[in-house]
């Protein structure tokens, strides 16, 4: 029994489980109450209750429309942009519930930053590309600026291949630098929480390794949400894994007792590659 | 046996024959269509090249230097078409200062501001009418608009003629290259806590602005051979004038009256004006093009 369930997952990646399931979930840095989603009339997410542990990863799977993407847009609260699309219920960061109507969304995502699946480089320069969300919060010298450029691209795991190139166009750069640059553009900020939305889909195996490093290296001052169609990838670099069908959450539970113990069997068949 | 009867379509021989018999048919049809295709475009190009043909030799016969320092006299007294370039430049670059931001503000509205609205619809559709518009019809509007009422032809008058015109080239190019832009772009500057108009403003356009400048510029082309909305605005003017509260000179104009006129020297005038307005249509168009390839 316990073979079927373990074939979705690699050694490496149980073991980086094990190696993490020693350390209990941290309180909730956002805690999602009775969220309901809709596209006009689509109910999309249907009563979630879930919290996100403060600096560590949350891993969300499912079948494709099973509405892990359309919850982690919801954190960010990028639905806002599309008439339309509605959400109800709360969702609170650090206590305040960010869809209400008189949240200041500016604010919102200068705390909630947003990877996205396919590297989106700004047509400008790489220093520029990360200056510019910097700009919208903060009124930094020049020194300050370079300094903080300096520290998001080392982060990023950037600095050493970028350093001699701050002022040509990122538009040249390759897939998975590009991917770096839109993470280290998103740390520049300092945020609280970071959203990724399968950012590794478009990259090749060594890029994704790259992100899943990064990744494991930023929860120690972020709290991370990944949204993933890889299991593995989830297995590697979740603490906490939640599982979504036709818009609702399934189940939800540590890594390790996610891909080895699943208490649902929809879970095992999804996990087990039964469907999805 | 059984396989072959299992598998109906790959039972050799008389398939076969189908096969070469139609084959034969396309190639037939194939061949008669090259060959229609290839004598249209052969009446198309023996039109142009012998329009182009005869504008090079007639123009540059033409051509000489007192065509740029001196301006339209009297036939037979050795002028020049420095007023009508100068007029023709004056009221072109003022139509563009004029039309080109308003057209990028509405081509902008529309992209970004009215996607699925109803009346962005409405104004979408009331500037593609405008694009396609008779342009005879807007001089005749700015002349019951602006002629009647103020007294008189004028530069004034010919400049809101050719930003009319060049309002809708530039809403529809503005609207098109920002439509372009992958939405996730978008998203990911407005993930980073920005407003909209910094959105729009700083990576929208900047990503845009090749395509937007080669429309501006084709734009420009496009009102520099203009003739019919500027007989009823700025008229002409046989002197040298750069007050456009008066009837302004400009080159198609001087083209048209000169063209029909039975003074030789006039005539010949007109090709060297005809000449100019063609080569600088083709150099903004080339710049045009130049751009669009350097942008990607």
């Amino acid at each position: 029994m316990s073979s079927t369930t373990t074939t979705a997952t690699s050694r490496p990646a149980l073991g980086a489980m094990q190696a993490r399931s020693g350390a209990a979930l941290n309180e909730a840095k956002v805690a999602i109450r009775n969220l309901d989603f809709f596209y006009a009339d689509n109910k999309a997410l249907k009563g979630i209750r879930l919290d996100i542990p403060d600096r560590q990863v949350t891993g969300m799977i499912g079948p494709s429309g099973c509405g892990k993407s359309t919850l982690l847009r919801v954190l960010n609260r990028m639905y806002s942009l599309y008439p339309g699309q509605r959400a109800t219920g709360e969702v609170l960061l650090d206590g305040q519930n960010i869809i209400s109507d008189d949240m200041d969304l500016n604010e919102l995502r200068s705390k909630v930053g947003m990877v996205f699946q396919k590297p989106t480089p700004f047509p400008m320069t790489i220093y520029e590309n990360i200056a510019f969300g910097v700009r919208l919060h903060e009124q930094l010298s020049k020194a300050q600026m370079d300094e903080r450029v300096e520290w998001a691209l080392t982060r990023a795991a950037l600095w050493t291949e970028a350093k001699d190139r701050l002022n040509s166009s990122a538009m040249g750069m390759s897939g998975g630098q590009q991917q770096r640059l839109c993470i280290a553009r998103t740390i520049a900020v300092r945020p609280e929480v970071i959203l990724f939305d399968e950012p590794t889909s478009a990259l090749d195996p060594i890029s994704t390794l790259k992100i899943e490093e990064l990744i494991d290296e930023l929860k120690r001052d972020f709290t991370l949400v990944i949204v993933t169609h890889n299991m593995q990838q989830a297995a590697r670099c979740a603490d906490q894994v939640a599982f979504f069908y036709l818009g609702e959450l399934i189940e939800v539970a540590p890594a390790l007792e996610m891909f080895t113990a699943p208490k649902h069997a929809k879970t095992q068949e999804y996990i087990t590659g039964r469907f999805g | 046996m059984s396989a072959s009867a299992s598998h109906p379509a790959l039972t050799p021989v008389k398939d076969r024959a189908i096969a070469t018999r139609l084959g034969r048919r396309r190639r037939r049809t194939d061949r008669i269509a090259r060959t229609l295709s290839l004598v249209a475009t052969g009446i198309g190009l023996v039109f142009l090249a012998s329009i182009l043909a005869t504008l090079f030799v007639k123009g540059f016969g033409a051509l000489n230097l007192s065509v740029f320092t001196e301006v339209t006299r009297p036939p037979g007294s050795d002028g020049g078409l420095l007023n009508a370039i100068v007029g023709s430049l004056i009221q072109v670059a003022l139509a563009t200062l004029v039309g080109t931001p308003i057209g990028m503000l509405v081509g902008t509205y529309l992209a970004e501001y009215a996607r699925g609205s109803r009346f962005g619809d409405v104004v979408r559709f009331v500037s593609d009418i405008l694009l396609s518009a008779p342009s005879i019809l807007i001089g005749l509007f700015v002349y019951q608009l602006l002629v009647l009422p103020f007294g008189g032809f004028s530069g004034w008058a010919g400049v809101v003629a050719l930003s009319i015109i060049i309002i809708p080239i530039v809403v529809r190019t503005t609207e098109d290259m920002l439509s372009l832009i992958p939405n996730t772009l978008r998203e990911a500057v407005i993930g980073l806590g920005s407003p909209k108009w910094k959105m729009i403003v700083l990576v929208c356009w900047r990503s845009a602005i090749s395509g937007i400048i080669t429309g501006i510029l084709l734009g420009i082309a496009r009102i520099a051979g203009e003739t019919a909305p500027l007989l009823f605005t700025s008229l002409g003017n046989n002197a040298w004038s750069t007050d456009l509260s008066q009837p302004m000179p400009s080159l198609p104009i001087t083209i048209y009256s000169y063209a029909g006129s039975p003074f030789q020297d006039w005539i010949e005038l007109a090709w060297a004006g005809a000449l100019l307005i063609t080569l600088a249509v083709l150099l903004l168009n080339i710049a045009a093009r130049s751009l669009l390839r350097g942008g990607k």
